[in-house]
């Protein structure tokens, strides 16, 4: 079967579906993969590294379209002369970004031609699914290079200086959303050095966030779920977006740097950060604005532009994954093989509307146009995306708290009876033994005690050569076989001790040899 | 009452406890380990001088000495080949063996003792002579389990007997039944004279040579770790109990400090594996793979989880900049300890931190792995214990369970249905990414699925461990060449 990756033709797009290593393992699963020239320009990758790791090229593209699987960044657009899913195979399928709302002419042409069509950005939140999730990929990229650009507008540091020349504060980030983009805004920003303050509807994200190292920022009013069935965050009652814009306001004065991540899939992006923020702001602040493809969190935003406000920068990008091409299309393409590796991978290779990844993804198929999804698939993903049930969490919590306490208690009790069985027993030794039977029983209660002592002191490496060495000296029984074998006259006494003196010679000279052997070979890094 | 010619043994005898204690002290730390062999070594040699010095000298005749010197030089003989030809992989066996030697020697000394008591028992009031008796008794019976027990062990361990439990109707009765019988048989055998008293103190031995077979025959092999170590407590106590019936203080002494060091072991194995004593003795829990695994948690095959292959591991492992490998039974069952070290060479060359996650239960002995990567000349301030490490594994990047299972199983900690609940796993599934290297699907000894291997993290590389690292290698230096 023929697998093609066509070039990127989106305005600034520098992405590509495929990488060498991608190929390398498309074709060891059976793939012959056609790639078109240049597709992994944009990312830095040369036409002969893909041919090294088993790719054709395809100087005309046409090829590449025409392959049985075709994988794309993003979906085929209207070109010069002709619409690019035109350039498909009839009944091809095909894997790319889609966003299928508002793109009925898309779906319709896919269905016109029998194209199966997958949609990366359907893929359920689930955690099957987790390998093959652009958006969180693609997100933690983009949160990245967010802090990565407001630094490059961003006129000082990061970290705070303490130098001979001044000292200056660290730059001041907060980051609306913790999402993946979010979060992975949260690391870079804290890898830089400065001090990051989050807000999120979503009370759950609280944790992670902190432990990246930032701060929480919490509502005074009760927080509501915020959390729809995908883990994003939903639409917010209009009391709490007030509460929310006071905070933004207030935090605004002593900000340098604001990140806002808001997206809600389908929908317009909030705006959370609004004129009268940025212009409390300090001059020389940055604004990145994450959302700005589908309108922006802030509302001075301009889609693809850098413009200055109030002497703020405000970043509209909306190609921050391909400012990071390389790695971008590395995970994209990972992704992607993680998808046709859970259709099975080539042989096996085939639609499965069982598959509630697969069915989710589809947007066209056999001829049909296969999107939104029925609802009872979408019941099925919501109920696959659940948590656990907060009650066995409880119940398992409720146990381990529960273990500890139950068997201290019971320790405690063993403890208390074995001592008085000890007591009792010393008694009934001490009152009928004889007193050289005594001497010998202090010497051997010390003598526990003394080995108790030490050998809790042996480091766990060296148990072996711990049990090979009492191994050895357990070998003292000898001194028993000696007593013995000298008792007088040859008689099976003697004889039986000698065959003990034998067989503890054994003992003593393999133990300590073996011993010697192992420590002779623990050595230090040098 | 201490003669004149019995104070210089006497204070040999101390020297000797003194150094014993040494040796085992000496063994806190790698550095001071090597000066407390030879501490031992030395103590034994004194003991073995003060002994002579002791030696009822009516009796030192030539034929004794031709016995004595023929035995030594013999079994030392036998000891030196044993010790020097074991392979590393096969540590446990010998140690496990060794055992059965103290106990067997106990057993011997016990019915020499009773047949020619050395100090002249005759002279004994009654009740020292009964007290006599019982120590007699007691020797002989923990000398003959130990015995069995440790043949049985080491059998199992080398594979002569499978490894699965023999669990006979019925079994704590007959165990049972065993110690009740010889406890009864006591009584008659402090009364009988010489004669009969031996047939009683032989058909209790048999009755001990066979309780010792029938428990360790019921444990499972994947538990041989923890009797292997409670019957080096019981070859101390045998000893010790020697020691009483010839009233000799230094046989006491280190039978105490050879029993404590065992029953050290044995819990801290249990400990390890989150069972009791009890369990692991009386439970036959451990099968070794050819019992029917209890499958817990649901079905999933080798089609759910990632495979990798040898080059894809070569790659993450230069990207990485930590990696930690985690070693089981399954690596030193491919002996694949030196590819293992070459790799982890290589990595550090390559500016990486590597190091090696050991588990308390990993291998067949306590101690085992550490054993064996000190053969491979791995550094031991590399080899770390599981506390050591567990903080660290979000903070690494790759992490490689070579033969390992069980005791890297996430159910330990979460799935309180799960028979390992409880038990101090490493946690592994917390880092970057996870590379397990395994034979098959198959389970780990305790018979539990692992939801590690599911993980999304988690990359599965089949084979056998030898041949899937040196692709790894190969897979290297072909890069490197290129």
């Amino acid at each position: 079967m023929q697998l093609g990756v066509p070039r990127e033709t989106g305005p600034g797009e520098r992405r590509v579906a495929a990488t060498p290593a991608t190929v390398k393992k498309l074709t060891k699963w059976g793939y012959e993969v056609v790639i078109e020239a240049g597709a992994g320009a944009g990312a830095k990758i040369d036409d002969a590294a893909y041919e090294e790791a088993g790719a054709t090229i395809d100087p005309s593209g046409d090829a590449a379209w025409g392959a049985d699987v075709v994988l794309k960044v993003n979906a085929p657009a209207a070109g010069d002369e002709r619409h690019e899913v035109d350039r498909l195979k009839d009944g091809a399928t095909i894997a790319s970004l889609v966003f299928p709302v508002g793109k009925d002419d898309l779906l319709k042409r896919y269905a016109d031609k029998s194209v199966t069509a997958l949609a990366l950005d359907q893929v359920p939140r689930i955690s099957r699914a987790q390998k093959m999730d652009v958006l969180s990929s693609m997100a933690n990229i983009a949160g990245y290079r967010a802090v990565i650009e407001a630094s490059h507008h961003y006129s000082g540091f990061f970290a705070g200086q303490m130098t001979a020349a001044g000292r200056t504060r660290p730059a001041q980030v907060l980051i609306i959303g913790a999402g993946v983009a979010g979060l992975a805004a949260i690391a870079a920003a804290r890898g830089l050095g400065a001090e990051v303050y989050v807000f999120d509807v979503r009370p759950a994200v609280k944790e992670q966030a902190e432990s990246l190292g930032a701060r929480f920022l919490l509502l005074d009013v009760a927080m509501e779920g915020g959390e729809t069935s995908g883990g994003y965050a939903d639409i917010m009652s209009d009391e709490f977006i007030a509460a929310e814009m006071a905070l933004f306001r207030e935090k605004a004065k002593d900000i340098d740097i604001v990140i806002t991540t808001a997206l809600i899939p389908g929908k317009k992006a909030p705006v959370l950060f609004t004129e009268d923020m940025v212009e409390t702001m300090k001059t020389g602040g940055v604004v990145v604005d994450l959302a700005a493809e589908q309108g922006g969190n802030c509302a001075l935003t301009e889609a693809d532009k850098v413009v200055v406000k109030h002497g703020v920068t405000i970043i509209g990008y909306t190609d921050m994954t391909s400012r990071l091409a390389a790695h971008a299309s590395q995970f994209f393409a990972t992704n992607l093989t993680h998808l046709l590796d859970d259709m099975g991978k080539h042989e096996d290779f085939k639609v499965d509307l069982e598959d509630i990844v697969v069915r989710k993804a589809l947007v066209a198929h056999e001829g049909a146009v296969t999107w939104p999804c029925p609802p009872e698939v979408e019941e099925k993903a919501r109920v696959a995306a659940q948590p656990p049930k907060p009650e066995a969490d409880a119940s398992v919590e409720a146990r381990k708290a529960a273990t500890p306490a139950k068997a201290g208690v019971s320790n405690f009790a063993g403890g208390l009876v074995a001592s008085a069985v000890g007591v009792a027993a010393l008694y009934g030794i001490g009152m009928y033994a004889p007193s050289e039977f005594m001497q010998h029983f202090t010497v051997f209660v010390l003598s526990c005690f003394i080995g108790w002592q030490v050998v809790w002191n042996v480091t766990p490496a060296l148990h072996t050569p711990l049990m090979s060495v009492t191994n050895a000296i357990s070998g003292i029984i000898i001194v028993g076989g000696i007593l013995q074998a000298t008792t007088g006259e040859v008689s099976l006494a003697t004889i039986l001790g000698a065959v003990a003196v034998l067989v503890a010679s054994i003992n003593i000279a393999g133990g300590f040899l073996v011993t010697q052997r192992m420590l002779a070979m623990f050595r230090k890094e040098a | 009452m201490i003669t004149e010619a019995q104070s210089m043994p006497t204070v040999l005898y101390v020297i000797a406890a003194v150094l014993f204690i040494l040796s085992l002290g000496g063994l806190a730390s790698q550095e001071t380990a090597r000066r407390g062999n030879t501490y031992g070594i030395v103590g034994m040699v004194l003991a073995i001088l003060a002994t002579f010095l002791l030696g009822d000298f009516e009796g030192w005749n030539l034929t004794a000495q031709v016995m004595i010197y023929g035995s030594v030089a013999v079994g030392g003989a036998i000891g030196a080949v044993l010790a020097l030809r074991v392979a590393m992989t096969a540590m446990p066996e010998l140690v496990a063996i060794l055992h059965s030697f103290v106990g067997l020697a106990a057993v011997f000394v016990g019915w020499s003792s009773f047949l020619h008591p050395h100090s002249g028992a005759e002279e004994l009031s009654k009740a020292a002579q009964n007290v006599h008796l019982v120590e007699i008794w007691v020797g002989v019976f923990i000398g003959a389990i130990t015995f069995t027990g440790s043949v049985v062990a080491w059998a199992k361990l080398n594979g002569r007997v499978s490894g699965k439990p023999l669990l006979m109707p019925q079994r704590h009765m007959i165990n049972l039944a065993a110690v009740v019988g010889s406890l009864i048989l006591l009584f008659p055998f402090l009364d009988a004279g010489s004669g009969f008293g031996f047939t009683l103190l032989l058909i209790m031995s048999l009755v001990a040579f066979g309780l010792g077979w029938h428990l360790v025959m019921a444990i499972g092999g994947a538990d041989m770790p923890v009797v292997v170590s409670l019957l080096n407590s019981y070859s101390g106590w045998a000893a010790a109990a020697a020691g009483f019936m010839l009233s000799n203080d230094l046989l006491i002494v280190t039978g105490a400090l050879v029993g404590s060091s065992g029953a050290i072991l044995s819990y801290i194995m249990c400990h390890a594996m989150n069972r009791s004593i009890w369990n692991v003795v009386f439970g036959g829990f451990g099968t070794d793979g050819g019992g029917e695994p209890v499958q817990v948690g649901e079905a999933k095959s080798a089609d759910d989880c990632n495979h990798t292959d040898a080059d894809e591991v070569a790659q993450a492992a230069k990207d990485a900049r930590s990696i930690v490998i985690v070693p089981g039974y399954g690596m030193a069952v491919a002996r694949a300890q030196h590819l293992v070290r070459e790799f982890s060479d290589q990595m550090k060359k390559n500016g990486a931190t590597v190091r090696y996650a050991i588990h308390p239960v990993a291998g067949r002995l306590p101690g085992h792995m550490n054993v064996l990567l000190a053969e491979a000349g791995v550094p031991y301030d590399t080899v770390l214990e599981m506390e050591e490490l567990n903080d660290d594994f979000p903070e690494t990047d790759l992490v490689l369970v070579i033969g390992a299972n069980d005791i890297v199983n996430p159910g330990a900690e979460t799935d309180p249905a799960s028979p390992i609940y409880g038990m101090p796993v490493l946690q592994v599934w917390k880092s970057k990414k996870v590379v397990v290297f395994k034979r098959s699907m198959r389970m780990g000894y305790a018979g539990v699925a692992n939801e590690l291997f599911f993980n999304e993290n988690t990359d599965m590389l089949f084979g056998d461990a030898k041949d899937t690292v040196q692709a790894i290698l190969n897979a290297l230096s072909g890069k490197a060449a290129a």
